[in-house]
């Protein structure tokens, strides 16, 4: 490592211990002072790993599937260099390998684990070179950032064409637009996918996406459909279908709030995993996750420990104690994220005390009009188990809206417009014992657990 | 008494219904019962012919280029002469974004592909190199009165009118038609286009017998208010 790139690691560094001092995550500013030192920093670093760097990326999921896929990896005893706390943008992904790096710029961990947003994947992997790229799924997510679906996709193609020598596009077999970056020449495919009978909703959500042919424009015929648009899919016009799955799960029980049990099939083998996370969406993620370790060459019983030991991330769906009130936090940025959040919602028998936060800056999406395709009508079918729904955030009164014409009672809706408040206001209405949810976008929720960690009842962010 | 029947045409659910479009059917339906009406939805899809004349009021959402170059020919062929003349009658029709390009002469893409409308209306798009993206405050006289419309736009077509057609509204906030000319939407006899995902329910008076009284919109207002406080000056 030349002169310049180890000052921008100490520069890096030093920003890193600042920022933190100052009481803020410093995540992205360190990476965005060491490249302008050193333009080539990320490359050089990304370069250490032994056994190179994982990228994922896709619109839903990435986070969690990196948690397991870096629980994996730990499982097998390797180090990970994780961009852990979800800054996925260029910055962040340098940010993340200098502090991975000893002072002489060193990264001795064996693996670069990154979560890569999809619009950054063609610049990011041109620097780091991914030996393996996940990606989960294509949905119709921050419209209002990136465009049109084609466009997302393709950018996600471009990042592909520039994996190591060799590399692996580890790929969501049950999505249609994923499935086809298997067709694009340059990485090899490796294909995961459910071969459930039975599981899913059966139905194509509102939010379906690719429901139509992506050769021809012509309505598939699903054979199983899982979530979303997800399942096995077939057009009977061209014959377009889903690519035959190397990584598999074929059967699924036990699945409630607490979590759910499959059996997982790779070449190597088969093995039986209880996942401690709920969610069939969870289930998705854990299958991305096991096919990326599967394409690093890990065996069956440290992907099955991996994934066993991971719990849910803070903020995407946790559970905290707060004196004596629990609160249940799932972030929420989509339609199909939203419709798995109500689900488990309402799987529980307690009675149902809501903060929903929306807000409308950059990186939850500008536009708020993805809230109508949320399936907000199932919640107002269990009115009678709803105590109050406080609506927050910048776009507290749509929410409110929203709500009204979900059909839900409007002397149950109050608008709180400040999310701290709201979530204090909403403690002190539930009883000793009971659940408040809490059910924010993206920066809505780091409000949140700004004030919870203030509180003293978590970690701060950037330690988990 | 039996509750008076309204007839809600939704055109092309399946391929013109990109984000939110949906909400235009929840809340036209929920209004519609609220003022003690019967709403019934019928879907048109590809390939089926259509009576427009039977429905009070039709909704045609958003699609994405690729959904717009697949129903376009279905479209000229089977559902523009009717709608033509429907609205020529005087049907009520919404329609938002790639629905409101539809009724036009041609979409260019940002690729050069013309995709072929009939020209129901004279107006007519063409994809420029940036999207064009944000909340949208216009000012319209379309009801009793000067008032603002706000709402959230998100497209890459410029869409001018022809001679003689008039805006549904003159933007204060944002883009509009065509980021040029400062005008948003189209009203053609009770035909309204609009870039604008409307977040309140037009409020339209259905069928000429029915009278309908004011509901509670503290709500809607709430939320009009908060948008025009942040982006309406
Ligand atoms: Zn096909």
């Amino acid at each position: 490592m030349n002169l310049r790139s180890r000052m921008a690691v100490w520069m890096g560094k030093g920003l890193v211990t600042a920022t933190r001092m100052a009481g803020r995550g410093g995540t992205t500013l360190p990476g965005a002072v060491a490249r302008k030192v050193a333009p080539d920093l990320l490359r050089t670093l990304a370069a250490q790993p032994r056994e190179g760097v994982v990228a994922v990326t896709g619109t839903n999921g990435k986070t969690t599937t990196a948690k397991m896929l870096s629980s994996i990896c730990e499982a097998a005893g390797w180090g990970v260099a994780h961009n852990r706390a979800g800054a996925n943008l260029i910055a962040g992904l340098t940010t993340a390998l200098i502090q991975a790096a000893d002072w002489k710029g060193r990264i001795d961990q064996s693996v670069g684990l990154l979560e890569i947003d999809e619009a950054t994947m063609p610049r990011a992997c041109q620097e780091v070179r991914p030996k393996v790229a996940v990606v989960t799924n294509f949905f119709r997510d921050q419209l209002d950032r990136f465009g049109e679906l084609e466009h997302t996709v393709d950018l996600v193609a471009r990042g592909l064409a520039h994996l190591a020598p060799g590399g692996r596009a580890v790929l969501n077999a049950d999505d249609p637009n994923c499935a086809r970056l298997g067709t694009r020449p340059g990485a090899e495919p490796l294909y995961y996918g459910l071969e459930v009978e039975g599981a899913g909703s059966g139905s194509a959500s509102q939010a379906a996406d690719a429901r139509h042919c992506v050769q021809c424009g012509h309505p598939y015929e699903y054979a199983a459909l899982y979530y979303a648009h997800l399942g096995q899919y077939r057009c009977p016009n061209c014959g377009h279908r889903r690519p035959k799955p190397q990584v598999y799960i074929d059967r699924l029980w036990d699945v409630d709030a607490l979590g759910s049990s499959f059996r997982l099939v790779s070449l190597e083998g088969a093995c039986e995993v209880r996942l401690q996370i709920p969610g069939l969406y969870n289930v998705y993620n854990a299958l991305a996750a096991a096919a990326g370790a599967v394409a690093l060459g890990l065996p069956l019983p440290a992907i099955r420990q991996g994934l066993e030991a991971t719990t849910s991330q803070f903020g995407r769906m946790e559970r905290i104690t707060i004196d004596d009130r629990q609160v249940f936090m799932a972030l929420v940025k989509n339609p199909a994220g939203f419709d798995s959040v109500i689900q488990t919602v309402m799987q529980a028998e307690s009675r149902k005390n809501l903060v929903i936060a929306i807000n409308d800056r950059y990186a939850d999406g500008t536009d708020v009009s993805w809230l109508w395709d949320v399936d907000f009508e199932a919640l107002a079918g269990h009115q009678d188990e709803i105590n109050f729904i406080i609506c927050t955030g910048r776009r507290a009164e749509d929410m409110a809206v929203r709500l009204k014409y979900a059909g839900i009672d409007v002397a149950k809706l109050s608008i709180e417009k400040d999310p701290g408040a709201a979530v204090k206001q909403g403690l002190r209405y539930i009883q000793s014992g009971d659940l408040l949810y809490i059910l924010p976008t993206y920066t809505a929720m780091l409000q949140i657990r700004d004030l919870i960690a203030r509180k003293g009842h978590t970690k701060k962010y950037w330690e988990v | 008494m039996e509750r008076p029947r309204i007839h809600i045409g939704w055109l092309y659910p399946e391929y013109m219904n990109l984000y939110g479009d949906r909400g235009n059917i929840i809340v036209l339906t929920q209004r519609s019962r609220w003022h003690g009406l019967d709403p019934e939805v019928t879907q048109v899809r590809m390939g089926e012919s259509a009576d427009f004349a039977r429905f009070d009021l039709l909704v045609i959402g958003g699609g994405q280029d690729r959904e717009q170059a697949l129903v376009a020919e279905d479209f000229v062929r089977v559902k523009a002469r009717p709608l033509a003349e429907a609205i020529e009658d005087g049907l009520a029709v919404l329609a938002v974004c790639g629905g409101y390009q539809m009724l036009g002469k041609y979409f260019k893409t940002h690729t050069g592909e013309l995709i072929r409308f009939s020209g129901i209306l004279d107006l007519w798009t063409e994809a420029g190199r940036e999207r064009m993206i944000g909340n949208c405050v216009i000012e319209s006289d379309l009801f009793e009165g000067t008032r603002t419309i706000v709402g959230f736009e998100n497209h890459s077509g410029r869409t001018y009118l022809g001679k003689g057609l008039r805006p549904l509204g003159r933007v204060l906030k944002g883009y509009g038609n065509n980021g040029a000319d400062r005008t948003e939407g189209v009203v053609y006899k009770s035909t309204v286009g609009t870039y604008l995902l409307i977040q309140r329910a037009l409020d339209r008076r259905y069928g000429g017998q029915v009278k309908i009284g004011a509901l509670n919109d503290d709500l809607e207002m709430r939320a009009h208010e908060a948008i025009i406080a942040r982006f309406g000056k």
